[in-house]
């Protein structure tokens, strides 16, 4: 602006800046030592987990390196193999150098017992696999020269350029393929990206599924807590204290009584479908099919995030004084008119808030899709926890966990363009 | 005096009750009518239901009982937007999402206005209350007075014939407020609008209105232009609540027309103006005006003797407390001009007012 005015300094001739930063930054300081507990809690408990998953999603080193279960002493593996590999050009059909050092790789296996973990790893890649590890190893020491018979007459499976394919990229730790693996796609065994056969494609369906649904949560969330929050800000004490304890009624109890409790009234033998057959709405063979699907997943899931939209929707209401909407009114706007351009805007740093944590919950959500899903209601954190506990494949857990983390971070920044994060009122 | 007869009464009120509870009266038989271009000031102590009152012409209250008029309509069942009454807000209710000037076009949108007259109109409005320049701000941005004639804009821009303020200067700083007393009278006269004004500030009640109704308990005490108001007030509530006002008990003796015979509780007599008690022997509580008490002088009907206790000196006048018929807060206004009466503490004179200063009113 005016770049010509003097300094300003204070009395003793210090520049006012300097003054006021000196000023500032022992409160700083103050404040700082005071969150530092928090701020270590959150980097250990918070920040180095995330951190090492990301990692994890793209190294892994079971095709290259063995850990011994009991001693944990860890040695070099498939070493010749890396070797042809790095001396090979990719998509080089296997020579007898090759089936050489396979074959001295499978025997150091077979002495290591490492020929499951190593089966394992190439199996996540080429499914059907592991056996042939298994299989092979066992029978390496006995194999004579020349190797790419001897290995061929052992399994033909072995010619498989795919598989040789995917050896080639386990030999280096760091990969980008357990990405590709949760969008649906490999490499084929030139290396290029292709997407994986139509009838294993179903984690990017998996994606959708969750942001569709989560989607359809957060605005039957929101359809139900506005008129919720709406008299819990207006009634009398008396019985907004009462409705207060009837929304907050669902955090007393477990969330597996509630989610279980759903599938009671919801399957098809259950109190909601009797009813309906009772009073004839539908056929006694035509029962609805409300749960173990997508719906069972929606309806299941608005009950248990309802107060997290219903709790900011009320703390911002509470605060809008009613004076506003009957002014609107005096100055000649129908109640729906002062709705919409008076009360309805003053509410977003609230709707903002819910529909922010409401979404950000349930695109995370585990437990009760996992409980009353079926196959058809299952979102990605099924697939995750699947990996996680049964095929153990922990890096595609982490690459899938990884992109859910990228989808909500961006969905976070997009608020903040839209509606600005300084406006969020949580509570 | 202030009665307007029923054909051109442009707001009315007949025998309105209204209750929150079903147990009690907060507003209790309300006779009220205005001709039209009128400041009525509704004056009162906390309470005493003048809010109530306004929400019922603004329709966000329902009458429990009786009849609102506006212009010869009844408006019981109108709905608020319907009833085209510009109001503003004792917390002046602009809406912060807005600018001042989405805040004034926001009656003129609703009245479905074309955007050129709308600009057009709060153009004007801004310029009425000298606030040109602040179109583009939000109200958290402004000061208070500011905000509150962004409030006086926005009720009167889309051009009503009744206006309705609850306690609009109640926020400000005492300059301020006067400054914007003046304001909205120039208003009122320049735009010839009905002002329906709620206070509980009786200067601000004096100074601004055509008639002032004075409330308490859900009842209008008395309904007068402002000089009756403070010199013929009908009971004690008003004659307590306006002004300054020296109260004497005593007990009616005997009456000859207007003029009744008082007799004190000391065994002293006086003449006084029959206003409220008129039998005899009924207790009554007389009520002068400090300014209409003369010192120094023998020569009037009511004369008696009085010790000066304390004097506070105010610059145009000297403020002066006596011991009167056993009452030692009576005060006595003494003018600092030529003909200044020299008194000191302790002194014995006399004091005397006219029969008919002396107001014989309700006994509390
Ligand atoms: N919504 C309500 N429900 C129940 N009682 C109410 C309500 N609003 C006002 N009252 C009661 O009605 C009486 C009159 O209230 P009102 O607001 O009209 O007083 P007021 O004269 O405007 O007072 P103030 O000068 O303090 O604004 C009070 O006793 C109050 O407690
Ligand atoms: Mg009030």
């Amino acid at each position: 602006m005016q770049a010509d005015t003097t300094l300003l300094t204070t009395a003793d001739g210090q520049p006012l800046k300097a003054a006021l930063k000196s000023a500032a930054s022992k409160a700083k300081r103050r404040a700082f030592y005071l969150v530092a507990p928090l701020l270590a809690f959150v980097l250990i408990t918070f920040i180095f987990p995330i951190g090492q998953m990301l990692h994890q999603s793209v190294y892994n080193p079971d095709f290259t390196i063995h850990e011994d279960k009991g001693t944990k002493i860890q040695t070099p593996i498939m070493v010749n193999l890396q070797v042809w590999f790095r001396e090979t050009e990719i998509g080089t059909v296997p020579d007898e150098a090759a089936f050489a050092a396979l074959v001295s790789d499978l025997i150091q296996l077979r002495e290591l017992r490492g020929q499951g973990e190593v089966g394992t790893r190439i199996n996540y890649d080429v499914p059907g696999t592991r056996s042939l590890f298994t299989k092979s190893a066992r029978r390496a020491a006995k194999l004579e020269a020349p190797f790419k018979e001897a290995v061929l007459d052992l399994d033909e499976d072995w010619a498989d350029p795919e598989l040789w394919q995917a050896m080639r990229t386990a030999a280096s730790p760091y990969t980008m393929n357990f990405y590709l693996a949760a969008l649906d796609m490999r490499r084929s065994e030139t290396g290029e990206i292709v997407a994986v056969a139509e009838n294993r494609q179903i984690r990017v369906k998996l994606f959708s599924r969750t942001l569709t649904l989560s989607i359809i949560i957060t605005l039957t969330c929101f359809l139900l807590a506005f008129p919720i929050a709406h008299l819990l800000a207006t009634l009398p004490l008396r019985y907004s204290n009462l409705l207060m304890i009837l929304v907050l009624l669902p955090f007393w109890t477990s969330l597996l009584v509630r989610t279980t409790s759903w599938i009671v009234l919801l399957q098809s033998q259950g109190v909601l479908n009797d009813i309906l057959v009772s009073l004839g709405i539908v056929g006694a063979n035509g029962r609805v099919q409300l749960i173990y699907n997508e719906i069972g997943t929606v309806i299941a899931m608005t009950h248990i995030l309802l107060p997290f939209m219903v709790l900011p929707l009320f703390s911002v209401m509470r605060t809008i004084n009613p004076s506003y909407v009957r002014a609107a009114r005096s100055l000649g706007a129908t109640s729906w008119t002062a709705f919409r351009r008076i009360y309805l805007p003053q509410c977003v740093p609230g709707i903002g808030a819910g529909a922010l944590l409401v979404f950000i919950l349930a695109v995370g959500y585990y437990i009760t899709p996992a409980l009353v899903g079926g196959a058809k209601g299952t979102l990605i954190s099924n697939e995750i926890a699947f990996h996680m506990t049964d095929s153990l494949n922990w890096s595609l857990a982490a690459a899938l966990a990884a992109l859910l983390l990228a989808g909500v971070l961006a969905l976070y920044w997009l608020y903040d363009r839209l509606v600005g994060i300084d406006n969020l009122k949580l509570g | 005096m202030g009665n307007v007869s029923s054909a051109d009464a442009f707001v009315e009120f007949e025998r309105v009750q209204k209750s929150y509870d079903g147990e009690t009266l907060v507003v209790k038989d309300l006779n009220l009518s205005m001709p039209k271009g009128e400041f009525l000031t509704m004056l009162g102590p906390s309470g005493s239901g003048k809010t109530t009152c306004l929400m019922m012409l603004a329709g966000f209250e329902t009458a429990t009982h009786g009849e609102i008029r506006l212009d010869g309509r009844e408006i019981n069942n109108i709905p608020p937007h319907k009833r085209g009454i510009g109001m503003v807000f004792q917390n002046y209710a602009l809406f912060p999402h807005m600018t001042v000037a989405e805040n004034l076009a926001f009656p003129l949108e609703v009245r479905k206005i074309s955007k050129t007259d709308r600009e057009a109109k709060v153009k004007r409005a801004l310029n009425m209350v000298q606030m040109d320049d602040f179109g583009a701000r939000r109200p958290a941005q402004l000061s208070g007075g500011q905000q509150q004639r962004v409030a006086l804009a926005r009720a009167l821009v889309f051009d009503p014939t009744l206006v309705l303020m609850d306690e609009p200067l109640g926020a400000l700083d005492k300059q301020l407020r006067e400054h914007m007393q003046y304001e909205i009278k120039h208003l009122h006269e320049n735009l010839g609008i009905t002002v329906v004004y709620v206070t509980h500030d009786q200067s601000e009640a004096l100074t601004m209105s055509d008639r002032v109704a004075v409330f308490n308990d859900g009842v209008i005490q008395q309904l007068a232009p402002p000089d009756d108001l403070y010199e013929r007030p009908h009971n004690s509530f008003v004659a307590q609540f306006i002004g300054e006002n020296n109260k004497l008990p005593g007990t009616v003796k005997g009456r000859s027309g207007d003029i009744i015979h008082v007799e004190f509780n000391d065994g002293e007599h006086c003449q006084a103006l029959a206003v409220q008690a008129v039998s005899e022997g009924e207790p009554t509580l007389i009520s002068i005006r400090p300014e209409r008490v003369s010192v120094g002088r023998d020569d009037l009907t009511n004369s008696t003797d009085a010790r000066v206790l304390e004097l506070i000196y105010l610059g145009d006048h000297i403020r002066c407390r006596m011991d009167v018929h056993g009452n030692d807060q009576f005060i006595v206004k003494l003018p600092n001009g030529a003909a200044k009466v020299p008194l000191s503490v302790g002194e014995l004179t006399k004091v005397g007012w006219a029969a008919e200063d002396a107001r014989a009113l309700d006994p509390l």
